[in-house]
């Protein structure tokens, strides 16, 4: 690769971190507005939020499933399988639960998040909307962004909720852990360090993958072609962000 | 003052749109070199020009949407590049646009999408906006579509109800974009028949942007012939259909060879045909 063409990549790069950072500026500046209108926030936390429940509720479930296998089979080689629950526990509340929840977001509403606002561009609706001078970073993209900022720490919540569940579905029932020991080794072990841990994460990626779905949706080339580009580069970007935020977040808790 | 530019002056007042040596390009095309033309109230102008040739991009000038490289694009006698957000908004309250694709928001029923401007500018109480937009959808002949999804209407519906829009806010400038695009002849006959009243009823401004000679020069007050860059004739519609400069001639009639060439520009026929390469 030649140096023009590694600077050419560097600058495109640079300048699309640049549009995303002033996106976030502008989305910020209307979400104040955006909060006034709860009619349209709560649809789309709906959106966002409720509709991606059964992918959440069922994914939690069976992460939290195989955690409880997993985790039996490491833990009575050193006997110690009473401590399956702590295991289970901090496994989901501090990282699979918001790292997982946030890489099915991204799959889930994400994608639906970009599509709907690409498609929106496409055919010309939000034109038509800055043409009634209705601004549609405030009537689109801010109610969609937050609702997405609030509906990925509540969705975390439940898949911890759900994987704990599962977890002691497969550790108590099944493999035939002490159930008093399972909650209470979970009770003794976690504290608030952990649920914060969990849910500033769920946050940040929260704040990431609704950016990245609404800022391409919005932005995307208005042809069937370029809206399919943009769905997929929500997904892609969303999921190394949310990776690579995940190190950095638990690297600052440790 | 002298009487000249007073006259000037007079013209400027009532003219409502004034477009003065307009020069704009994108991606290093030149789409307008010197463009004129003056919109006045109460009238119907057409924009007529071959595909391409920059009748939405006029439109978009005119909204604010882009800004000129060089010249004035005055509106209501307000230069539009220099207007700032709030202005901007302000003076497209006074503009409708009727979109070639009616450009409904498709998560809301055809009333919600009528009732849509009047409930963002204004708290009217909701029996009021009801009154309101039943009246308009009324005037396009939809009053009985109003619990329809967009995607449940045909193009010439969604047309008339992006109409219904278009006017529920009482604009002075009404824009139409290719209002005549695919639509069968009952639809067609029904938009060329809603302009005219649009226009007689409402004592307001309409510029139709289109392709579509015939049916343009049924309802124009004054036509603009756009070619190349610039206004290549302007009159009433008779005048521009007897004119015999030779690119006005060909596209009032049609024909496929003239100063608009019928081939994109390509290298010479005979030769890349004969060309042995797998290109």
């Amino acid at each position: 690769m030649s140096n023009s063409v590694r600077g050419n990549h560097l600058s495109e790069a640079l300048r699309r971190l640049g549009s995303v950072a002033i996106f976030l500026l502008q989305l910020l500046a209307q979400s104040l507005a955006a909060l006034a209108r709860p009619g349209l926030l709560v649809k789309q936390i709906y959106n966002a939020g409720a509709r991606s429940l059964i992918i959440i509720m069922l994914s939690g479930l069976f992460v939290g499933m195989v955690l409880g296998l997993q985790g039996y089979d490491l833990l009575q080689r050193f006997g110690s399988e009473e401590a399956l629950g702590i295991a289970a526990a901090l496994g989901l509340l501090r990282e699979l639960a918001p790292v997982i929840t946030a890489l099915l977001f991204a799959g889930r509403a994400g994608t639906a998040l970009t599509s709907e606002i690409g498609l929106m561009r496409a055919t010309d609706q939000l034109t038509a909307m800055e043409i009634m001078a209705v601004d549609p970073l405030r009537y689109v993209a801010a109610p969609r962004f937050l609702g997405g900022v609030i509906a990925m720490p509540l969705l975390t919540a439940i898949f911890s909720v759900i994987g704990l569940f599962g977890a002691q579905l497969v550790g108590v029932q099944l493999m035939g852990v002490d159930k008093g020991v399972f909650w209470s080794q979970t009770q003794g072990s976690v504290d608030l360090h952990d649920v914060s841990e969990g849910l500033v994460k769920s946050v940040v990626f929260g704040v990431a993958c609704s950016l990245i779905a609404v800022h391409e949706g919005y932005h995307a080339e208005p042809t069937a072609e370029g809206v399919g580009l943009a769905t997929t580069r929500t997904v892609v970007a969303s999921s190394v962000l949310t990776l690579l935020l995940d190190y950095v977040l638990t690297a600052a808790f440790l | 003052m002298t009487s000249s530019a007073s006259a000037q002056a007079t013209a400027a007042a009532e003219a409502v749109v004034e477009v003065r040596d307009v020069h704009y390009g994108i991606g290093g095309r030149e789409i307008f070199r010197g463009l004129d033309l003056t919109v006045r109230p109460g009238r119907i102008t057409a924009i007529m020009g071959p595909s391409g040739g920059g009748k939405t991009t006029l439109l978009k000038l005119i909204t604010g949407q882009i800004t000129a490289e060089r010249g004035s694009v005055r509106v209501f006698g307000q230069e539009v590049a220099i207007l700032g957000r709030r202005a901007l908004y302000a003076l497209r309250q006074r503009l409708g646009m009727l979109f070639q694709n009616g450009a409904l928001l498709t998560d809301m029923d055809v009333f919600d999408n009528v009732a849509f401007p009047v409930r963002e500018h204004s708290d009217l109480p909701e029996r009021l906006i009801r009154k309101l937009v039943l009246t308009k959808l009324q005037a396009v002949g939809l009053r009985g579509a109003a619990q329809l999804l967009p995607g449940e209407l045909s193009g010439g519906m969604a047309r008339r109800v992006a109409l219904a829009r278009a006017i529920v806010m009482d604009p002075e400038v009404l824009m139409y974009d290719e209002p005549f695009a695919g639509l069968d002849p009952i639809s067609l006959g029904v938009i060329l028949r809603l302009i005219k009243q649009m226009n007689s009823a409402l004592g307001i401004a309409s510029i139709v942007v289109s392709h579509d000679v015939q049916e343009l020069a049924t309802i124009a007050d004054d036509s603009y012939l756009l070619l190349g860059g610039r206004i290549a004739a302007a009159g009433t519609p008779e005048q521009l259909r007897t004119s015999t400069a030779p690119a006005v001639h060909q596209f009032m009639t049609g024909a496929a060879e003239g100063p608009v060439s019928f081939n994109y520009p390509a290298p010479d026929y005979a030769t890349q045909l004969l060309a042995d390469t797998d290109e």
